[in-house]
């Protein structure tokens, strides 16, 4: 059923005063894959991803999430919208004043009605499926370490079981083996839950190991969507030097498959 | 598995012959639609008609699993798609310890250890504050040796924020408690006919007492809740780390500026206040009792001590180190989160203003052993 992309971006155009981030941006994602954004430090991906889930408000373009536009729809429209995903930050943005298990909770708490032991069982859960310990429940966010708290922050943005999962560099500063369980518990999910994923990384490894197609972002737009394959074949300076730099070649032959 | 436009969330089950039957949607809003003991003698629950279904969904099976497995029958879960099944077992991978520990009922000795706790809490931090406020002290005496260790332009732009923005304000209270004595003062006095002492009511009021100490507290709400908050958050963000780490000292750079800005304009700020409270009681006393400004300028000049005045200058630095230091004191102590910094902030400022009464009295007995 590849017919409406779920999330569809046309023209884009952001800007910050004189400095324009995008301009004229176009971007599909499919419904249940796992698309991988790419792009230098300061290209505008976390940008991006703020005007599709509609914190920041674009200057000019359209974006569509499951076929309905985020930039003007009515309050309830948005909010029956806003269940439909979730949301990990860059850096966490974990409430600081509730412990892991209640900022998990928060969400349902805002949006269902629940009894309090159902819902702070499911957030166990949620808390649990991340790979966190069970002592970290009661901590909170200052109190637990880099990788505990990206762990934290998936945990709530798959509170509510979102169709989509909007990820801002999850495995950037988790160990090595943590990242590559953070990518298999990705991939889990997404396969049980049906997820689409948006996934912002520079983990060459992740784009290999779990990206059904990459989205390169560079010179204010999405310079190439494809998969790995295609993207070892395209010819801008930026994205060769990316995909066939030591680092890529590394992560390459890793994965198996043969370098170019 | 397309899931906009499905029909409103519906979940149906029926029994059949030792087989719970599931259809519709498994989900987070729809479990709690299927009662407790609804298909208790069910061993086999079929979910092949579920259209879909999420974790809750999966975790309301596995519980139903593990309560079965307490008494003694295995319940099986048939028709599931294989991502079903995953997510099944990724959820049975990923139950509460079947033990919980319980919690202990809140007894008298608790409440006894509370208080406690809550004593040598004050304590340590009396004691805290005390050694904080040596450490700035020292840290003082060590600028006065070495003057080029002083962030001037630092305390410059402190002076400006405590002082220069807070004149308006601190003019204003001034004025109307001048304004306020006056009036009250000869509604009284002119009971006696005594109305020219208005005068001195006013002026021994406003500068041994009214001026300084008023200034003091809303420069404890205004200054000192800021420092509060900007050390706090400095604190919270893991700057103040980042200083100790690069061999910057945040008393030198962050308390010192502050505690130095504020004695300098606390004296300043309250010589204003003296002066427009004045203004504000002679216009007031021109107004209701005919006292004119020329009498009144006699009057205060020849009956009024001039040690008034100092008496209220004199407490003005104590003051205001009470103020910084606690101000900075608090900050420093914010942890991680933002609710500490909001708890923080407003205990420095009740703490500041307590303290600053506090001190007020102790330097009314001082004044009146030594009789000024
Ligand atoms: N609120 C803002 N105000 C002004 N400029 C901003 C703002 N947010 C982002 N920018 C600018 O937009 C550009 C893109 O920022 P963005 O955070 O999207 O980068 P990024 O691609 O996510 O980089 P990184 O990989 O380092 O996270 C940057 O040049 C940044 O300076
Ligand atoms: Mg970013």
């Amino acid at each position: 059923m590849k017919d409406n992309p779920t999330i569809r971006v046309r023209g884009l155009v952001t800007r910050f005063g004189t400095h324009t981030v995008h301009e004229g941006l176009d971007l599909d994602v499919r419904q249940g894959e796992i698309i991988g954004v790419v792009g230098g430090s300061g290209t505008g991906k976390s940008v991006l991803l703020r005007a599709i889930v509609g914190l920041l408000e674009p200057n000019a373009g359209q974006i569509e999430v499951f076929g309905q536009s985020v930039r003007d729809t009515s309050d309830a429209e948005h909010r029956a919208l806003r269940r439909r995903w979730g949301v990990m930050f860059q850096d966490g943005a974990l409430f600081s004043s509730l412990t892991v298990r209640q900022n998990v909770e928060a969400p349902m708490r805002e949006q269902l009605d629940l009894e309090d032991t159902l819902r702070e069982t499911l957030a166990g859960i949620k808390v649990r499926m991340v790979g966190l310990p069970e002592n970290a429940m009661a901590k909170y966010p200052s109190e637990l370490s880099g990788g505990m708290r990206k762990r934290a922050g998936f945990a709530r943005a798959i509170a509510m079981d979102p169709e989509i999962v909007f990820l801002d560099e999850p495995t950037a500063g988790l160990d090595p083996i943590g990242a590559a369980a953070f990518d298999t518990l990705i991939k889990q999910l997404q396969a049980a839950l049906g997820l689409t994923v948006f996934l912002v990384t520079h983990d060459l490894d992740s784009l290999h190991a779990i990206c059904d197609r990459i989205a390169v972002l560079a010179d204010r737009k999405v310079l190439a969507v494809g998969t790995m394959e295609e993207m070892l074949a395209i010819d801008h300076p930026w994205v060769h030097e990316y995909f066939h730099g030591p680092r890529a070649r590394a992560a390459l032959s890793s994965a198996g498959k043969g370098i170019v | 598995m397309a899931r906009s436009g499905l029909p409103p969330k519906r979940l149906g089950a029926l029994v059949d012959g030792g087989v719970l039957r599931l259809s519709g949607r498994l989900l987070i809003d729809t479990i709690e639609q299927l009662d407790q003991d609804f298909g208790q003698d069910a061993s086999r629950f079929d979910v092949s008609q579920l259209q879909q279904m999420d974790t809750a969904g999966a975790w309301f099976l596995v519980d139903r699993q593990i309560q079965m497995a307490k008494q003694g029958t295995v319940l099986e879960i048939i028709g599931a798609t294989s991502a079903q099944a995953q997510l099944i077992e990724t959820v049975a991978r990923n139950m509460p310890p079947p033990d919980q520990p319980e919690t202990k009922p809140f007894t008298i000795a608790d409440r006894f250890e509370a208080f406690g706790q809550k004593v040598t809490r004050g304590w340590r931090m009396a004691v805290e504050l005390i050694s904080f406020l040596g450490q700035v002290v020292a840290t003082l005496a060590g600028i006065l040796r070495h003057p080029s260790r002083l962030r001037l332009t630092s305390v410059v732009h402190h002076c400006q924020e405590i002082g220069v923005s807070a004149v308006p304000i601190v003019a204003l209270m001034a004025f109307l408690i001048g304004v306020v004595l006056a009036f009250q003062g000869s509604a009284q006095l002119r009971q006696f006919g005594a109305e020219v002492f208005v005068v001195d009511l006013i002026a021994i009021s406003i500068l041994r007492e009214l001026g300084i100490l008023l200034t003091a507290i809303i420069v404890a709400g205004r200054s000192g809740s800021a420092f509060t908050a900007a050390i706090g958050s400095m604190k919270m963000r893991e700057e103040i780390d980042a200083m100790r780490t690069l061999g910057l000292d945040p008393v030198t750079i962050l308390v010192v500026p502050r505690v130095l800005a504020l004695m300098l304009m606390l004296p300043a700020l309250g010589f204003i206040a003296d002066i427009s409270g004045l203004i504000g009681g002679a216009l007031m006393s021109w107004i209701e009792l005919g006292v004119s400004p020329a009498v009144f300028q006699t009057r205060l000049v020849s009956n009024t001590d001039v040690w008034h005045f100092s008496v209220g200058m004199i407490k003005a630095p104590f003051f205001a180190l009470i103020i910084g230091i606690i101000g900075c004191y608090e900050g420093l102590k914010v942890g991680g989160n933002a609710e500490s910094l909001g708890r923080l902030t407003s205990a420095s400022v009740v703490l500041s203003i307590f303290m600053v009464i506090v001190m007020d009295a102790l330097f009314s007995i001082f004044f009146a052993i030594v009789g000024v």
